[in-house]
């Protein structure tokens, strides 16, 4: 890798910790969940679905849990990597809260639809997957973070339109906000450029 | 000799169908598309939420070994080319009901410059 770019990010998280770190503090956190069992409620209490488009949204809500418990980890990695400031080290776990929130609201949804909720992978195994030896100091670990919430919030975008139910389809868009707030953090941090167009996200 | 000119037919049908979707198409794009749409789930060489990516073109649907595919995925005869992963990834649960990916990519333009991607990471097996 180019160190010099490395050099150039580097610094660029390190100037923009103050705003990285006075942004996580005052996110809400608990609202989103609630609100995705209040959801989840409706359609327990009768919203006309068909038992196969109820199965089809449960296969779709396991892989966002797969999602979320791949983040939850790979935060985790990065946490413990040694290779994170302080401060930078405690956004990463406040984001890594989200997700715990994420994970939990969609287990207790999946089983009051009468799904099964799927398992996390172990640790080495999300490491292996993600090539985490690879990653060699801070802009490394912020660079994975950054692809992995984009690439969740795309995923959450891509499948709105397969919700049997419009409420979950209305959580996944707000599951898509958290990850694009992540990825914008992340970008930031490492003085990424923000894209050029609009509705660069989903497409 | 008639089933395998009927069998040649379809091959020929087949590659040109394939051929038609990829022709034009911007493997380059189609990089920064899966970076965006798919890197999310998977992985080029390793099994992430979804299976790795890395050989797709040309593989078996449901056929990494060591994956925990849907039971519809396990149990589909198609291999993966330029025209079923157009079809796949216009509307999965449409093309195949059952599988739990789900996410749709609208624009015909990105499905052929990520197929074509794919393609290229495919021939580096």
């Amino acid at each position: 890798m180019n160190t010099s770019l490395i050099k150039i990010s580097n610094s660029a998280i390190a100037t923009s910790r103050r705003a990285l770190f006075s942004g996580a503090g005052q996110a809400t956190l608990s609202a989103s969940a609630v609100a995705l069992l209040v959801g989840c409620e409706s359609m327990a209490q009768g919203q006309r679905t068909t038992a196969q488009a109820g199965a089809s949204d449960v296969n779709i809500l396991n892989v966002a849990l797969a999602l979320e418990h791949e983040a939850i980890t790979a935060y985790q990695l990065g946490a413990e990597s040694g290779l994170l400031q302080p401060a930078v080290l405690k956004v990463a776990v406040g984001f890594q809260s989200h997700h715990k929130e994420h994970r939990d609201a969609l287990i207790a949804t999946i089983r009051k639809m009468g799904g099964t909720p799927v398992g996390e992978k172990s640790k080495a195994d999300v490491a292996r997957d993600l090539n985490a030896a690879t990653l060699k100091n801070q802009a490394d670990v912020l660079r994975l973070a950054a692809r992995l919430e984009r690439g969740a919030a795309n995923a959450y975008l891509g499948v709105i339109p397969s919700f049997g139910d419009r409420a979950l389809a209305q959580v996944a868009g707000r599951l898509a906000a958290d990850e694009t707030m992540h990825w914008t953090a992340l970008a930031g941090a490492l003085a990424e450029a923000l894209p050029q167009k609009a509705l660069s996200f989903g497409a | 000799m008639k089933s395998l000119i009927a069998a040649a037919c379809a091959c020929t049908a087949a590659f040109f169908a394939a051929t038609a979707v990829a022709l034009g198409a911007d493997a380059d794009r189609g990089q920064q598309l899966w970076e965006s749409r798919c890197f999310g789930c998977h992985g080029l060489d390793g099994d992430r939420v979804g299976p790795r990516h890395r050989g797709v073109v040309g593989r078996k649907a449901g056929s990494v070994p060591g994956y925990a595919y849907s039971a519809a995925l396990k149990g589909a005869t198609v291999v993966w080319d330029a025209k079923s992963l157009d079809a796949w990834l216009t509307n999965p649960q449409a093309f195949l009901p059952g599988q739990k990916m789900n996410v749709r990519v609208n624009a015909a333009e990105d499905r052929a410059d990520i197929i074509a991607y794919l393609a290229k990471e495919s021939a580096k097996r």
